[in-house]
């Protein structure tokens, strides 16, 4: 990709962000929320990496990282689900709601208004567990795929140029498509063309 | 019968999911603090689920067999429909657990423990294990989901969570694209089986409103059935025969079962056990108490089912080399004997003298036969594995004499091959007789069938085992030795347990199975909770 594809993609990155999380923060009071917020953020993730913003060499981090979101954004959900066993009278109770405090303990308001973002108790919060979930999820599952792609170009630096012309052997594993293919039938590549 | 626990008054049902989502999520942390925390993070909480979901199904037992229900989100007591007034039924999501979801409450949880022992073992040398442990406890968490749950969308979202992890885990070795194959086989079918599953339930839920079995079960007992309704008992029915793997719907069972880690394939057998629980649940408890339910045309179609699964089943493996694609074979064959007792028992249904007569016992010997069947057949896929694990060989004709160097293995292998056999004094000869009683009792034909098909199965595995474990050692076992400690323990475990089944059959099957079988056959009891306020 080109530098300017880049840059603005590196200039979408945060408003990406922050798109996402406000679906997500708002998914109690507006259309959204967990999942969509999520998805919107790992939107920006593939962006980054499509555009080549994210190099090769941060790759193995991003991996870690997301793996790490999504297995946080889990426990989260599942935390709060406990939360109502341990402070209310069942699993999955929402034992935040209309407790008159501010965090997300107020009642409420009914009829048309602006929306009382501090309300609905453990909602928000399972929305925000869902969001960082997803955006982990999706962004595991872009990585990995990345990382075939490249791997099976035989790009591994994922520059997007092979790191050798064609016909010659390949360094680092890397093999065309159809050789991981008959790999995985258990078959020897042949080369008939 | 006794008076029912009030709701909510039980806290366990929600921990037998919670906490396996719990282990499963923690576990990428726990690696990152130290990485043998990972292990005993998993047979923890293994462990503990596996202490809860007995304690469970001994409260509901001891409770006369009165469902223990648990409404999410609910306070103690809470009314069960929101809002209670005009007919509304419950949106909420209910855990309802009576008599029969206690017996596979307890199957799955010593099967489970015992596969998590073999896990630990069969993957310490393997990479991935970042992924392994994770889905297998969602595998767990999800049968636990589908014993439990007292709503069709739910145990739809069970059925799937099951499905997904047991694919997953089904490729998870590679293994030269046969597991891929096979685990991706099996995806396929599921997602089949979910979607037709799926359909039928929103097909109930667009003409009552309602997603609750015992709802939906009290509805019909009051309203009769429309044509609808039984079309999408079809729809419900169908799917769980190809999760079980019954003939004609069987292609999945050899591949996957053959090709997935062992302790894995042992488990998943217990994940179609469920596939079949959930079956009797809509057959008996929903539709078993209806006004027109066709019970003699389904049952006759189950009894045929049945007959197909023991037979081909038990014949393919007579012709298999491939020691764990033979124990599966069997697996369908075996799961024509659990089909076997329950078609017998719905095409009585309609005839209360018969039901009492034969007809309860068939259902309970079918419930007898789950039970052992999860216990013997995970014994034979966990004992076959440990010959694999040791001599990297699964052709029989490439193995012998191996009892000298496995004594273990061979003799919890021998216990398991002489219970599925039918051979008394073990679990499978006890099971196997109520059934030939019964079902002799509706047709000489099926006892008949059902005989032939267990002479066949011994012959079978009288080869199996000469040909592993007995005759002159195969050149190339010299470093051979037996299977890691906790391995062994699980099979012993198993073996222990198969042997005690069979010498006291008497007590389980007045203590749990024919409870389990009233509980099917009753339904009014299941669906006592939602008397008073239905339309």
């Amino acid at each position: 990709m080109s530098r300017i594809v880049s840059y603005i993609a590196r200039a979408a990155w945060p408003f990406c962000l922050v798109y996402g999380l406000y679906i997500v923060l708002h998914g109690h009071l507006t259309p959204g929320g967990g999942f969509q917020g999520g998805a919107v953020m790992a939107t920006g993730a593939a962006l980054m990496m499509v555009s080549g913003a994210w190099g090769a060499a941060g790759r193995e981090g991003h991996f870690r990282r997301a793996e790490g979101l999504e297995s946080l954004g889990l426990i989260g959900f599942i935390a709060v689900a406990f939360g109502g066993l341990l402070f209310g009278a069942a699993f999955f109770q929402n034992w935040l709601a209309n407790t008159g405090t501010s965090f997300f303990g107020l009642a409420v308001v009914p009829g048309p208004n602006g929306g009382v973002m501090r309300t609905a108790g453990t909602l928000p919060l399972m929305n925000l567990a869902v969001g960082i979930e997803v955006f982990g999820g999706i962004s595991v599952i872009l990585c990995a795929l990345q990382r075939t792609f490249h791997h099976a170009d035989g790009d591994e630096d994922g520059d997007d140029i092979p790191d050798v012309a064609d016909g010659e052997a390949r360094p680092g594993g890397g093999k065309p498509v159809e050789q991981v293919i008959a790999a995985i039938r258990g078959e020897e590549a042949g080369d008939d063309d | 019968m006794s008076t029912p626990l009030p709701i909510n008054a039980c806290f366990i049902p929600p921990l037998l999911v919670g906490f396996p989502l719990l282990g499963a999520f923690l576990l990428p942390l726990a690696v990152k603090v130290a990485r043998p925390l990972r292990t005993a993070l998993f047979l923890f909480v293994t462990a503990v689920t596996s202490g809860l979901a007995l304690w469970l199904a001994w409260v509901v037992l001891a409770n006369g067999g009165a469902p223990v229900s648990y409404l999410f989100g609910a306070a103690k007591g809470a009314a069960l429909a929101v809002p209670a007034a005009d007919g509304e039924m419950p949106i909420r999501i209910l855990f309802h657990i009576d008599a029969a979801s206690a017996l596979m409450l307890g199957v799955t949880a010593l099967t489970s423990l015992a596969a998590a022992l073999v896990a630990v073992c069969s993957e310490a040398g393997a990479t991935g294990k970042r992924f392994f442990y994770p889905l297998f406890l969602l595998l767990v968490g999800g049968v636990y989901g589908m014993c439990l749950t007292g709503d069709l969308f739910n145990f739809f979202v069970f059925l799937e969570i099951t499905s997904l992890s047991g694919s997953a885990l089904a490729a998870y070795r590679i293994d030269r694209g046969l597991a891929a194959e096979a685990g991706l086989k099996y995806a396929c079918v599921s997602s089949l089986a979910g979607l037709s599953f799926l359909l039928g339930t929103g097909i109930l839920l667009a003409q009552h409103n309602l997603l609750n079995m015992a709802a939906i079960a009290a509805h019909f007992a009051g309203a009769g059935l429309t044509r609808l309704d039984l079309v999408a008992l079809a729809l419900l029915v169908a799917p769980l025969l190809l999760k079980c793997g019954a003939v004609p719907m069987h292609h999945w069972t050899p591949d996957t079962y053959s090709r997935a880690p062992h302790p894995v394939s042992a488990f998943l057998l217990v994940s179609s056990q469920a596939s079949l629980y959930g079956l009797f649940r809509v057959v008996f408890t929903i539709y078993g108490g209806a006004e027109g339910f066709p019970a003699r045309t389904l049952g006759l179609a189950l009894l045929a089912v049945a007959v197909l699964s023991m037979f081909i089943g038990v014949t393919m493996a007579l012709l298999q080399h491939d020691v764990k694609r033979l124990i599966a074979h069997h697996a369908v064959s075996q799961t024509g004997y659990m089909i076997l007792g329950a078609a017998t028992c719905l095409f009585v249904l309609p005839g209360a003298a018969q039901v009492a007569d034969f007809g309860r016992d068939a259902l309970a010997g079918s419930f007898f036969h789950m039970m052992n069947y999860a216990l013997y057949n995970g014994l034979l896929f966990v004992g076959a594995g440990a010959v694999i694990y040791r001599t990297g060989r699964r052709n029989l004709d490439a193995m012998g004499g191996l009892a000298r160097a496995m004594p273990w293995t061979a003799v919890c292998f021998g216990v398991g091959a002489l219970a599925i056999a039918g051979i008394p004094p073990l679990s499978g000869f006890a099971s196997k007789w109520v059934l030939y009683e019964s079902s002799f009792r509706l047709s000489p034909f099926l006892a008949l069938v059902a005989m032939v098909v267990s002479l066949l199965t011994l012959a079978s595995f009288v080869k199996v085992f000469q040909s592993m474990f007995l005759g002159p050692e195969k050149a190339g076992f010299a470093e051979v030795r037996d299977v890691p400690m906790p391995w062994g323990v699980a099979m012993v475990f198993l073996a222990v347990l198969t042997l005690l089944i069979g010498l006291f059959p008497g007590v389980v099957m007045d203590r749990v199975l024919l409870p389990a079988a009233d509980a099917l056959l009753h339904p009014s009891a299941y669906c006592a909770i939602f008397e008073p306020g239905v339309p």
